[in-house]
């Protein structure tokens, strides 16, 4: 018979390429087990509903909605947050100007991530299209597709 | 709050048996949807069915396409030969929220939700769809046409879970998905309409103007019998017998007719010869 959990739930996944095991309350979002369990504050809250996609995170590689992920549905798999990239990947949102306020910025970045990784995935729909899920209410949007394509190797990227 | 973590379909069947007042969670796209305001679902049992393999992937035999009952968007848009045999299941999968609601939303969690408005129902419901549904107690299999009855309402039992859409493969000459909504990206249909054509005939599927997803027989009728059809107008007749669309906060009824008749007519002036 399956096994039943009510309060306490202890949970293994891949974070960020290290195993991690973390006793979770089985109600938690993987947004509240990132934020005020693992101290990961990176991944941001927007809209709780799955619109702004502040909230991004991959798993198992692709991007979604943390808001939106019961916690208890990660164990064994591989989740990647914000704090997994390193600066110089970032380099080409620096100088196209996709960060204003900046709230945006982490969950932009995730799916961005994606889209530079898999580029065959620009088969399936254009950067902007891919991008429908991460408002920003500061950039017009335009300096933040500048900043993937550039980042696209094959996009006069490097 | 509890939850079940059953690791094969046996078990989750087993789970939902004995646990009649529980919610099977897929994607949870819409179960989690501002979690933190609903404390009434946090004194809830789920049953996870993330674990259940079984269900992930979607396969073909010689005459059906079967999808599981986890198969994601994400998962069918990726499916080359699903693209080539049908394309509207892709292109709704698409136009479903973002890549992070493709990623996770299921087929099964868009039947079973129910919502009026849900884009990947009409693309099914065109193809003439069968909901398969497994419980201890044995298996139902119920064409998607005939599944809903009204507002959220269907014909599943607490403890059956979806674990089949199966669809059959056929030579299609029309195939059309439409969906208006306040813009393009991210929106939930204001008014939709699917039509298919087959050697089984027409298939007019509308959604998000009525209580719930339904096919337009009249309309089909209309098209089967190759009436002239001139105007957007001369279709409304055929459009107030099938549905009686409804008013919300996302449109008016009035709204909903006129935009359903010109979606239709333009759709298919190209392809048939009775309208001109
Ligand atoms: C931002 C956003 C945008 C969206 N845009 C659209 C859109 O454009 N068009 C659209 O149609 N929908 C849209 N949706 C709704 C949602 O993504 C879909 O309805 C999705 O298909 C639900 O699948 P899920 O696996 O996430 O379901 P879940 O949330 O896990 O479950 C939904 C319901 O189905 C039940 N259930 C799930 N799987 C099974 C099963 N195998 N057997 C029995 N019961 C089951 C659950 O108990 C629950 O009642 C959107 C949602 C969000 C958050
Ligand atoms: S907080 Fe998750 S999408 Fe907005």
């Amino acid at each position: 018979m399956s096994n039943e959990q009510r309060d306490r739930l202890p949970i293994s996944f891949t974070l960020n390429d290290q195993p991690m095991r973390v006793e979770i309350d089985p109600a938690e979002r993987l947004l509240d087990v990132l934020r005020y369990r693992l101290g990961l504050t990176g991944t941001k809250e927007g809209c709780a509903e799955g619109e702004c996609g502040a909230c991004t995170v991959l798993l198992d590689g692709l991007p979604v909605d943390s808001c939106l992920v019961p916690a208890y549905q990660v164990r064994g798999r591989r989740v990647e947050t914000v704090e997994s990239l390193d600066a110089e990947s970032l380099a080409t949102y620096h100088a196209s100007g996709a960060t204003q306020c900046g709230a945006c910025t982490p969950g932009v970045v995730m799916t961005a991530s994606w889209i530079v990784r898999h580029p065959e995935v620009l088969g399936r729909g254009s950067v902007r299209e891919l991008m429908a899920g991460n408002l920003c209410r500061c950039t017009g949007y335009d300096g933040i597709i500048e900043g993937i394509e550039d980042a696209i190797p094959d996009r006069g990227g490097a | 709050m509890t939850v079940l973590l059953p690791g094969s379909l046996d078990e989750a069947l087993q789970a939902m048996a004995s646990h009649p007042t529980a919610l099977p969670v897929a994607g949870g796209t819409d179960l989690l949807v501002h979690w933190p305001q609903r404390p009434e679902l946090h004194r809830q049992t789920f049953v996870d069915l993330s674990a259940v393999q079984e269900l992930r992937p979607l396969r073909w035999t010689t005459d059906e396409l079967v999808l599981g009952g986890l198969t994601t968007y994400w998962d069918v848009i990726e499916d080359g030969r699903v693209r080539e045999e049908f394309p509207l299941l892709v292109e709704a999968a698409r136009q479903i929220g973002s890549i992070q609601i493709q990623a996770r939303g299921t087929w099964a969690g868009n039947i079973i939700n129910g919502s009026p408005a849900a884009d990947g129902v009409a693309a099914l419901m065109a193809y003439d769809g069968v909901v398969v549904l497994d419980s201890t107690r044995g298996r139902s299999e119920i064409p998607l046409a005939e599944f809903y009855s009204g507002y959220k309402q269907m014909r599943r039992a607490p403890d059956e879970l979806v674990t089949q859409i199966r669809l059959p493969r056929r030579e299609y000459s029309v195939q059309i998905f439409e969906k208006v909504g306040s813009r393009r990206a991210q929106a939930i249909a204001k008014v939709g309409v699917t039509v298919t054509r087959s050697a089984s005939g027409w298939r007019v599927v509308a959604h998000s103007v009525a209580p719930f997803v339904c096919r337009c027989t009249a309309l089909e009728r209309c098209l089967e019998s190759e009436a002239s059809v001139g105007s957007p107008d001369d279709l409304l007749p055929a459009i107030r017998e099938d549905v009686s669309p409804i008013d919300d906060l996302r449109s008016s009824a009035a709204y909903r007719e006129r935009v359903m008749a010109r979606v239709l007519y333009y759709g298919l002036l190209e392809v048939c010869p009775s309208f001109h």
